[in-house]
């Protein structure tokens, strides 16, 4: 292959490598410069620069409500999940039982099924039996959403669990209820924060079936979000994903520098 | 030191003295079985483990030997067989219940607590006292002397310290049996050397009873006491490293342990005790046990360790004619490999432990080999190899 073809590629694996790097980040950044547009238009580019959408997103009280209430959705849920997903998963790494696959593909089926289906079932479901449009009703259906994903989480580090450290404790006098106290859970740790942290942002970040199963006194941010967007067209959306953004940044930095990250979401290997 | 033994009065200066059986035997395994799925792990396996001493399992990778020790552990549950630790029948004992140190291949460390708290683990689920758990854990840490990094955890640990603590996690709880699963595989050659001493010097002082697996022929030859030979999920031959050395009682077990070589050769004569063995121009006498049912004229396989040959000129009359291959320079001694159409494989090898071999025996020098020794052994031929 000659020098210039080569130089050729390598100039145009570097655009293409730019391009899908840009358009990944390309949306949050059109909506941070849209956030910051003195019109009370969502355009792009801005001709006037301004914080007062800011102001106006962080004064809303739906958002302040949506905020509070996904809140209480996401950490009910995601702590259900992860019991009753981590529950199964040691079952499923540990036993051999009837039905096993079944019951495996019953858990995991929420990943196939639409959320819109989901929300719609837990809808008319919640009607059937008399259920008002509550808290529980959202945090069962955000709970069978996140399941897969803590189910996942854990079985994959069940998985990577080295017997052998459970081998070594029995052998020193611990029972079974001991071990997993002193040695199973602890070194379980990393997968079982990395399965709640991942049913958290699910749930918090949860639309289409929240769409179904929320009310006017239930309904999660991203809920208030759309139903503000449905009424207004000004920059606050733009503004609050801002926050959104800044807030989960930050919230990943501190994890990253008190937990390590890497360890906590199970991509790195620990020892 | 103390701490670690006096956990069993009356006798605290020692375990092996505290008999509950008479009979001076700590583990009893009698017609052990085992299969997972389609694979025999372990056939009929009889073993028992004096009081007191090292023993290892020698074998090759998939003999059994880990089966044999996680079913002495508990990890594992015997098809078939009695078990028995002390006196007592654990077939249906729980691993936590029967007082057993052991020490992984990987050392299985807790990752999540410090050297100390992982030493003194065991002694936590005794529910012992804090302080007396300090004092037995110092006590432990002194004894394979790691004094100096309790708070360190495992992975700030070099290979040779993880496998320290691992051996006083195992030791802290004064254990009935002490289980050792290659624990020195992992360590370099040096290191193993030094470990070998050691753990040597850490059994003999607490006299604790030591069952110690490993695939190292010259591991197990230079730490045991007694070395249970395992091959094929049996138990092949039990006895003193000089035993097994030089009256293996198999093929397997003469070519797994040590250096042979294997001649082919004629019976000449056979009594009830000894046969006599036709090699060229010398006539070697072997015990006739193993060859048990074979007549005069048969074939026999000459099994001679390289220390038993010895070279002479060539032309003169000998066992076995060959050719100087290659010289190996061992510093002590020379092994010389010769080739010589007789042996099997088409070479023997020659341990000299003359200074000048040499200059006297130089490559592709034509040479001699005679046996010599009273030690060669005799089995009839097989077709596979051992």
């Amino acid at each position: 292959m000659s020098r210039s073809r080569q130089r050729v590629l390598r100039v145009a694996g570097t655009l293409v490598v730019i391009a899908i790097l840009g358009f990944v980040v390309l949306p949050a950044l059109v909506v941070t410069l849209a956030a910051f547009n003195d019109k009370a238009i969502l355009a792009f580019p801005p001709q006037a620069w301004s914080w007062r959408w800011f102001a106006k997103a962080l004064a809303y009280a739906d958002f302040h409500s949506g905020f509070g209430n996904g809140l209480i959705v996401t950490g009910w849920a995601s702590s259900i999940a992860l019991l009753v997903g981590g529950a199964f998963a040691f079952a499923l790494d540990r036993y051999a039982f009837a039905l096993k696959r079944t019951i495996e593909a019953i858990l995991l089926s929420s990943l196939i099924i639409p959320h819109f289906t989901i929300g719609l079932g837990f809808l008319i479901l919640a009607a059937q039996i008399g259920m008002a449009r509550g808290f529980p009703v959202v945090v069962v259906c955000h709970v069978v959403l996140v399941l897969p994903f803590v189910l996942k989480s854990v079985y994959v580090s069940l998985r990577n669990l080295d017997r052998r450290f459970e081998l070594a404790a029995a052998g020193l006098g611990a029972s079974p209820g001991r071990v997993l106290l002193t040695v199973t859970l602890p070194l379980l740790l990393p997968g079982l924060a990395g399965g709640w942290l991942l049913a958290a942002i699910l749930s918090f970040n949860e639309f289409t079936a929240s769409l179904f199963v929320t009310a006017q006194r239930t309904q999660t941010l991203p809920v208030a979000m759309y139903n503000y967007v449905r009424e207004y067209a000004d920059p606050s959306l733009a503004a609050l994903s801002v926050i959104y953004i800044a807030a989960t940044a930050a919230l990943l930095i501190v994890a990253n520098a008190y937990l390590g990250l890497g360890k906590l979401l199970n991509v790195e290997p620990h020892r | 030191m103390s701490s670690l033994t006096a956990e069993r009065p009356p006798h605290p200066a020692s375990l092996a003295v505290e008999a509950t059986d008479g009979e001076g035997i700590a583990v009893s395994l009698r017609g052990i079985t085992k299969t997972f799925g389609e694979v025999h792990a372990l056939k009929d396996a009889t073993l028992s483990v004096r009081r007191g001493e090292l023993m290892t399992l020698l074998g090759p990778s998939g003999c059994g030997k880990s089966t044999l020790l996680n079913l002495i552990a508990g990890f594992l549950a015997a098809d078939q067989g009695e078990l028995e630790i002390d006196g007592r029948r654990v077939n249906d004992t729980p691993p936590y219940k029967r007082e057993i140190g052991m020490v992984f291949q990987n050392y299985a460390l807790f990752p999540h607590m410090s050297a100390a708290d992982n030493v003194g683990y065991g002694l936590r689920m005794r529910r012992l006292a804090k302080q007396e758990v300090a004092r037995r854990v110092a006590d432990a840490l002194a004894l394979v002397r790691l004094s100096g990094i309790e708070d360190r955890r495992p992975h700030q640990l070099s290979g040779g310290q993880q496998q320290r603590v691992a051996l006083a996690r195992a030791l802290v709880i004064s254990p009935r049996v002490l289980l050792l699963d290659e624990p020195l595989s992992a360590l370099d050659r040096s290191l193993r050397a030094s470990m070998q001493v050691e753990i040597k010097e850490i059994q003999r002082q607490l006299g604790v009873t030591t069952l110690f697996v490993t695939h190292d022929q010259s591991e197990a030859l230079s730490l045991s006491d007694r070395i249970a030979v395992m091959f094929d999920g049996q138990i092949r031959q039990i006895g003193s490293p000089a035993d097994i050395y030089r009256r293996p009682s198999d093929r397997f077990v003469a070519s797994f342990v040590g250096d042979v070589n294997v001649l082919r050769a004629r019976l000449g004569s056979v009594d009830a005790k000894t046969a006599t063995i036709r090699l060229g121009a010398q006539s070697v006498s072997v015990a006739t046990g193993p060859l048990a049912g074979s007549k005069p004229d048969d074939p026999a396989d000459l099994f001679v360790r390289p220390e038993q040959l010895r070279l002479s000129g060539a032309g003169e009359p000998a066992a076995v004619q060959g050719t100087v291959a290659t010289h190996i320079y061992q510093g002590g001694h020379v092994d010389l490999y010769v080739l010589a159409p007789a042996a099997l494989g088409g070479r023997l090898l020659v341990r000299s432990s003359e200074p000048d071999a040499i200059t006297r025996w130089p490559v592709g020098a034509d040479v001699g080999v005679w046996v010599s020794g009273a030690d060669a052994l005799a089995f009839p031929p097989q077709e596979q190899k051992p």
